[in-house]
């Protein structure tokens, strides 16, 4: 990123003190006017004044109180790749502030700074803020904000910029200026301001931290005006003060759907709930576990953007629980007769199957007659240009609320509805679903003992291996999932065990979200797993260095099939259908000759690292020596060769 | 840059029950050759141990005329294989390489 020089501002002084003198001279174009319009009589030119002498130094400035506010709203850190728009705001945090509370991270991308903040809230629960320019800062974080917009994460992004023309210094300052820069964004952020003054700031502030946690929640962009940072508060400046906070409380559904949506649940044969997003706390998944128990429901977790058969999702319920029908997606939503997504993003792809040939079709995959119900907060949020809001699903309910604030009421509803012989007669399918889940899991295991020797390594063994040496800990998988062999063999029970995908599935997201979601995680003490794709790394690798730098104590395993291979797949499937040339589908998306040395490249960023490891007898030694790394404190990398699934 | 939605292929079909079809019929170095160059391993690793959000294990693989059926047209996600780009003499070599994978280690492995 380009660094600006020092700027004097010596017009600007000069108006500030007017300003603070209370004094208001008429702008030329005003002058020689009456009040009344007519015109004065001319005034002689007036003598030359010596120049006044200059003031170079200032006291409180304005980014200092744009400190206090970002104080009051309690968030930890501010993750940024430096930049001059935002000079001010920055040496605020660092000597008004104290750098704590925030204290300043360093990212070495801007993509990274938002991808940190979306990977902390998701264990957080809460937002951090990124610093940006308003323009080159903007660009670059463009993606990760929409991925964190498609994941309804919040995040609270600050642009700087300098929107008074006159007040630029010629040059770098220009290009890095713009009129409305938070409009390149507008589409995929909740909420977005430019106070023109620091009270506008002080109260635009608080909103957007409202804005961004209300569910669902997303990312804000405040613009602090550069001259508004660095401009010094007069002493005569009216009184400064910071709003209250008060968090909206998540929307309920209407509690006459709620009434529905439980009788169909109480007398439904087969029950099926899927979960995307809906549960953001450890209350959240035990309230999912409740209704599923009352019920007896086959409870299926998925990802957001996954075709048919769905696979597992950001942690919603308990992998082993004996009603998770995950590892059997498709068979169990088949059989339901009531199926309810739970702020689910893809619910048309969750109850359609669809198929990728020259001919795009899909047909229903739940049984004839079922009734398909949704809960989403989704229903009160809605944009138009980007298309993540997936295909219209016809369904005969939805309820327009925030799924998790709406459990405790349908739970409610399902016991007063819920009768000895209703629960005699679910009492069956409780077993019978029990029964397929273990089945379905015994399944995987015997799958992941094929292969179990090769070189390169199965992802299979690479997922059992890191499970052998991480179960006995507080573990948390923060990134990838090694083709969702992490869900099949190891024990998820927790809601920070596993925070999902990236939301608009653009790569770049997992290391540093991961980063994120360990800064998040190192005051609990727990062991942050990244399952790290190699591609994704690349994107913006220096998000090592600063894992190194703030001792954020995270392990990644690399799954280096040197390739973007979701591309490869995606090559073969054109070659096959045009018949030619389908040995050639590496072209474009190989990432070798020469390959990659993730190690040597760790340990460049002061990170221990091992590797390549293409043996599996090897990975057990190289494991243990990263985590007993991370335990004491610091990141970790092992390079693995894997096959390409 | 931004990657697609995983693609699940399903090719369950192509799987048989252990024990299942005849004795291997054709060359098994060619038919690994023909299988990692064809991209057959893309999706169901290079043993056909198969993955949960690519492709399905395809060990021991079905009697070869199924097995063929199936690769020619496919019910599911897989993409088609037709003889212009996999005659059927290669298909029978990679059957052969399927069907001389080594036998799975004990389910006790996996912790």
């Amino acid at each position: 990123m380009d660094k600006k020089v020092p700027v004097h501002r010596r017009e600007f002084m000069k108006r500030a003190a007017a300003a603070g003198a209370g004094a208001m001279a008429a702008p030329p174009f005003l002058q020689g006017q009456t009040a009344s319009g007519q015109a004065a009589a001319p005034t002689p030119p007036a003598e030359p004044q010596a120049e006044a002498a200059e003031t170079l130094t200032g006291g409180r400035s304005g980014s200092d109180f744009m400190v206090d506010v970002i104080k009051a709203l309690g968030v930890p850190y501010v993750c940024a790749n430096p930049g001059s728009s935002f000079r001010g705001l920055q040496e605020s945090i660092v000597n008004y502030g104290g750098n704590a509370q925030p204290e300043f991270l360093t990212c070495l991308h801007e993509e990274s700074a938002v991808a940190m903040a979306h990977g902390y809230a998701k264990i957080e629960g809460k937002p951090l803020i990124v610093l940006a320019h308003g323009t080159v800062g903007l660009q670059h974080a463009s993606m990760a904000i929409y991925n964190a917009w498609c994941d309804r994460v919040p995040v609270y992004i600050i642009l700087g910029n300098t929107l008074d023309a006159v007040m630029r210094y010629p040059g770098v300052e220009w290009v890095h200026s713009v009129q409305d820069a938070a409009a390149m964004v507008r589409d995929y952020v909740k909420w977005d301001d430019t106070p023109i003054s620091l009270q506008h700031f002080a109260e635009s502030a608080v909103r957007a931290y409202k804005v961004s946690m209300t569910p669902w929640a997303g990312p804000v962009v405040l613009v602090a005006d550069a001259e508004l940072q660095e401009r010094p508060i007069p002493a005569a400046h009216s009184p400064l003060r910071i709003p209250k906070l008060t968090l909206a409380s998540p929307p309920q559904a209407d509690s006459g759907a709620v009434a529905e949506l439980a009788r169909l649940l109480v007398n439904a044969d087969g029950p099926v709930l899927i979960a995307d997003r809906a549960a953001r706390s450890q209350a959240g998944m035990e309230r999912l576990v409740e209704l599923a128990e009352l019920v007896q429901a086959g409870v299926v977790s998925t990802l957001p953007n996954t075709m048919p058969p769905i696979g597992p999702g950001r942690m919603n319920f308990p992998s082993r629980h004996p009603l998770n029908q995950t590892l059997r997606s498709a068979a169990a939503i088949a059989e339901g007769d009531v199926v309810v997504g739970l702020e689910i993003a893809n619910f048309f792809g969750a109850v359609n199957s669809y198929r990728d040939q020259i001919e795009r079709s899909s047909r229903p995959a739940t049984r004839t007659g079922a009734k398909l119900v949704t809960i989403t907060a989704g229903e009160l949020s809605s944009k138009a240009n980007y298309q993540d809001f997936q295909r219209y699903s016809e369904v005969d309910l939805a309820l327009a609320g925030d799924a998790e604030a709406t459990l405790p009421s349908l739970i409610e509803a399902v016991r007063r509805l819920m009768t000895p012989d209703r629960q005699r007669a679910i009492a069956d399918r409780g077993a019978r679903l029990a029964e397929a889940s273990r089945a379905a899991r015994e399944r995987a295991r015997t799958d992941a003992t094929h292969a179990w020797d090769a070189v390169p390594i199965s992802t299979a063994r690479l997922a059992a291996e890191v499970w052998a040496q991480v179960r006995s800990e507080d573990w948390s998988l923060v990134n990838g999932a090694l083709s969702g062999w992490a869900q099949r063999l190891w024990n998820f029970e927790k809601y920070y065990q596993y925070i999902g995908v990236s939301g608009g599935s653009g790569i770049g997201y997992g290391a540093p979200a991961a980063v994120g979601a360990a800064l998040a995680n190192r005051k609990y003490g727990r062991l942050s797993i990244s399952l790290q794709n190699d591609g994704d790394l690349l994107y913006a690798p220096g998000v090592l260095w600063t894992a190194a730098r703030y001792n954020i104590p995270i392990l990644f395993v690399m799954n280096n099939n040197r390739a973007y291979h979701e591309e490869v797949m995606h090559l073969q499937r054109m070659a096959g259908r045009r018949e030619r040339g389908i040995d050639r589908a590496h072209i474009g998306n190989a990432i070798d000759n020469p390959s990659i040395d993730f190690a040597k490249l760790a340990q460049s960023m002061g990170v221990h690292a091992e590797g390549p490891i293409a043996n599996p007898n090897d990975l057990a030694p190289a494991i243990r020596r990263a985590v007993a790394t991370v335990k004491g404190g610091q990141p970790a990398l092992v390079d693995v060769i894997v096959q390409p699934r | 840059m931004l990657v697609r939605i995983a693609v699940a292929v399903l090719a369950a079909g192509v799987v048989a029950v252990a024990g299942q079809g005849p004795a291997p019929d054709g060359d098994v170095e060619k038919g690994k050759t023909v299988y990692v160059k064809n991209g057959c391993a893309g999706c169901h690793g290079l043993e056909g141990q198969g993955a949960p959000t690519s492709g399905p294990r395809i060990t021991p693989p079905l009697p070869l005329e199924a097995f063929v059926k199936y690769i020619r047209a496919p019910r599911n996600q897989m993409p088609p294989y037709t003889a212009k780009v996999m005659s059927d003499e290669e298909l029978k070599d990679v059957r052969a390489f399927l069907a001389a994978r080594p036998k799975p280690a004990p389910s006790a492995v996996v912790p």
